[in-house]
């Protein structure tokens, strides 16, 4: 026991004595929080757009002063039609609004009347929410007209947002920055280090020690929980008091969830270092393995239901998939172990299995 | 020069040596570059829905089929009360609730109103919204058709309608895939470049074969530039073959000159490889700098307007953006592939990344000690 806690004291040594990994540990979780929190939206304000009107008269100019007025888009009015391409090659303007000769006259007489509306495609995010945002002014424009008019026969759906009626990205992204900084944690940086003292040839020595070697093991991972399990926390404290986001379900089920979750991104790091000879490998190893398939295939950047379906049957191997359920059911849902028990096993299974399959490949010999 | 080819054949070899970082090297964009697009994906669809129907009218049952036939929604099956439907939120098999109160068609012919109850799990905002969008005009659909019925078209009092015909140029499907694959090579590009070559030299410093180096007369300049050469031909190779892969399995051919996009390309790599350099003339162990790059990558990639518009972005952010070497190399991709833009069009992207290229390196180069 007192091995045990003297190597856990020189693990200790060598994760803070890096003053500038240890600055990216606890930093990243900060900054990843203020970038999804407050920078990536999905409102677009002051959009640059073109307006050619052809018709100039009383409706047209109304509704060119509507959407002059609103916050989304800033107006422009001196280009032609010709010169519309080459404004769109050179990334000017994201949209178009064209106005036909005659549109007054046509929605008076016709009681129908059409503009066009050309969006650069080529964003197709900024193109679908201008699109949007101007079907709403103009539609706005229609019932000013049609104001006196009573229309028979209404239905009225009436829309209640459960969970998160302001509809903020939060809910899903906080589970999903956890779920990433504890892989990188974990994974990642408890990889490196094993690997690490293979490549300088220190293993060797510890491993000739009449340490054991399932205790070497186990110094190494110990730093790097302690370090998740404050991370955890400083997102916890930072989605409560920054975002505003309060923790609905149990605040102790919530972390024996995140420790199990640990325990299963350490015995996959383990299972890395094992593999890999370099420190290159197993840093490239862990991109691949985890990263990339908690961004992509986890739920918390894109819907899996809608991915194909040979991807929605490999994203059921992904561990942070159920994690990421997990902590989605807790914190927002604020549901308790019942619900949550079959993605418990799940991931408890998946965390045996690389332990398993780790100790089994562990050998004492190098090379 | 002499000096030069030796050296790149020393990294050369080094490079093929280790067959497992190289299939990685390649592997790695090649196979994200196949899975990233089918996974990246906005488009909502395959949304489940609860009915509550406490009506059982024709009109609710032909509310309920027009919704359905619409393709964006799967029925998950009739519940007999809000609780239970309710339930299967909670439990994630369903995303929408639509209630229809008893006396819905009744109340809808006499009183000329009725209300119908949308409850949606919005969780996910964007999903909620475009979801329930999709809804409400359907049912404001299956309204006019109902009006039709009840009332000749000409004699109703008809409000005066604008039509909006809206296309979409550059990418008229509005294909996510023509949208996400420039933009994802881009990235795969920025990530082998900075972090390979800013690990390389640290792998040196840490196995102690730079002080070597250091002795001989080998100038500063030479060493970085015998860094800098393998791994700008390897992007360079990298990216010619995410175009290839463009080409072959997603269809998209560039509909501006590849020129260009190669001109920026080059440019491109010389500040991502500088980028590396100097992160590694910061770092003392191949952790510091995997840590150091990989924190750069993550705020690079979340501010490049791969996911979300730069326009959407608020002030700051938007200003941060513009120290985002990225997100020029992403906005240039789009322009040059989706547009067809020429080199005059991204003569601003171009002179910016120039200065990045010179400034980066620059600083590499001064940062670089051969002494300690």
């Amino acid at each position: 026991m007192k091995q045990l806690f003297t190597f856990v004291k020189k693990e200790f040594h060598h994760v803070f004595r890096d003053r500038k990994t240890l600055l990216m540990l606890f930093g990243l979780p900060v900054v990843q929080i203020t970038l999804f929190g407050f920078a990536l939206t999905n409102e677009i304000k002051n959009a640059r757009i073109v307006v050619i009107d052809n018709s100039k008269d009383v409706a047209s100019r109304q509704l060119i002063d509507k959407i002059e007025a609103s916050r989304y888009f800033e107006v422009e009015k001196s280009v032609t039609h010709l010169d519309l391409e080459n404004k769109f090659k050179e990334g000017k303007i994201k949209l178009a609004v064209l106005f036909p000769e005659n549109f007054n006259q046509d929605l008076l007489h016709l009681n129908k009347a059409q503009i066009q509306v050309i969006a650069d495609a080529s964003d197709i995010n900024t193109a679908t929410t201008l699109t949007n945002y101007l079907s709403a002014i103009v539609l706005d424009y229609q019932r000013q007209l049609a104001r006196d008019a009573t229309i028979p026969l209404q239905i009225l759906p009436e829309i209640r947002m459960l969970y998160n009626p302001e509809l903020k990205g939060e809910h899903t992204f906080i589970p999903g920055i956890m779920a990433m900084i504890m892989l990188l944690v974990c994974v990642m940086m408890t990889s490196i280090s094993i690997v690490r003292e293979k490549e300088l040839g220190t293993m060797e020595i510890l491993l000739v020690s009449p340490f054991k070697p399932i205790l070497v093991i186990l110094s190494k991972f110990i730093p790097y929980l302690i370090i998740s399990l404050f991370n955890v926390t400083s997102i916890l404290l930072l989605s409560v008091y920054a975002l505003h986001l309060p923790v609905q379900g149990s605040l102790f089920l919530l972390y024996a969830e995140s420790l199990l979750f640990i325990v299963t991104a350490l015995s996959i790091g383990l299972l890395i270092s094992i593999n890999a000879q370099s420190q290159q490998t197993a840093m490239f190893g862990s991109l691949m393995a985890t990263m990339l398939p908690t961004l992509l295939l986890s739920g918390f950047m894109f819907p899996i239901e809608n991915m194909p379906l040979p991807l929605q049957v490999i994203s059921n191997i992904v561990p942070s998939k159920w994690f990421f359920i997990i902590v989605k059911s807790i914190m927002i849902k604020g549901e308790g172990f019942a619900s949550i028990w079959k993605e418990t096993l799940i991931l408890a299974g998946m965390t045996a299995f690389f332990l398993l399959v780790s100790l089994k490949k562990f050998k004492i010999r190098l090379a | 020069m002499r000096t030069i080819r030796f050296l790149l054949q020393k990294e050369f070899r080094q490079i093929f040596r280790d067959k497992n970082l190289l299939r990685q090297m390649l592997l790695a964009p090649l196979i994200q570059l196949m899975i990233f697009p089918w996974a990246a994906n906005y488009e909502v669809k395959n949304i489940n829905l609860s009915v509550v129907d406490h009506d059982r009218s024709t009109y609710s049952r032909q509310l309920v089929t027009k919704v359905i036939s619409s393709g964006y929604f799967r029925l998950n099956g009739y519940s007999p009360s809000y609780k239970e439907a309710f339930q299967l939120i909670e439990h994630d098999q369903a995303d929408i609730i639509i209630e229809i109160p008893a006396n819905f068609e009744k109340n809808l012919v006499k009183e000329n109103e009725q209300k119908i109850f949308l409850a949606v799990n919005a969780i996910n905002g964007v999903k909620a919204l475009v979801g329930s969008g999709y809804l409400a005009s359907i049912v404001n659909d299956y309204n006019s058709e109902i009006r039709m019925e009840w009332h000749q078209p000409g004699r109703m009092p008809t409000a005066p309608s604008i039509e909006i015909t809206s296309s979409n140029w550059f990418n008229p499907l509005l294909s996510y895939k023509m949208f996400m694959v420039p933009g994802i090579l881009a990235f795969l590009v920025t990530m082998i470049g900075g972090m390979m070559c800013s690990l390389n030299i640290v792998r040196e410093k840490e196995i102690g074969t730079i002080e070597q180096i250091n002795v001989t007369p080998i100038k500063k300049y030479h060493f970085i530039l015998g860094k800098l050469l393998p791994f700008w031909i390897m992007g360079t190779f990298v990216f010619t073959l995410g175009l290839l892969i463009a080409r072959f399995a997603y269809g998209i051919i560039p509909a501006g000159n590849v020129g260009v996009l190669y001109a920026f390309l080059s440019v491109y790599l010389m500040a991502v490889l500088g980028l590396g350099l100097l992160i590694s003339t910061f770092s003392n162990t191949q952790q510091q700098a995997m840590s150091l790059s990989f924190f750069f990558i993550m705020i690079f990639n979340l501010l490049s307007g791969l996911y979300t518009p730069i326009e959407s972005m608020p002030e700051w952010a938007r200003t941060l953006t513009a120290l985002n070497p990225l997100k020029y190399f992403i906005e240039v991709m789009r322009m040059v592939v989706l547009k067809g833009s020429g080199f005059h069009d991204i003569s601003h992207q171009f002179l910016t990344i120039c200065i990045f290229a010179v400034v980066l390196n620059a600083w590499a180069i001064i940062n670089y000690r051969k002494t300690t």
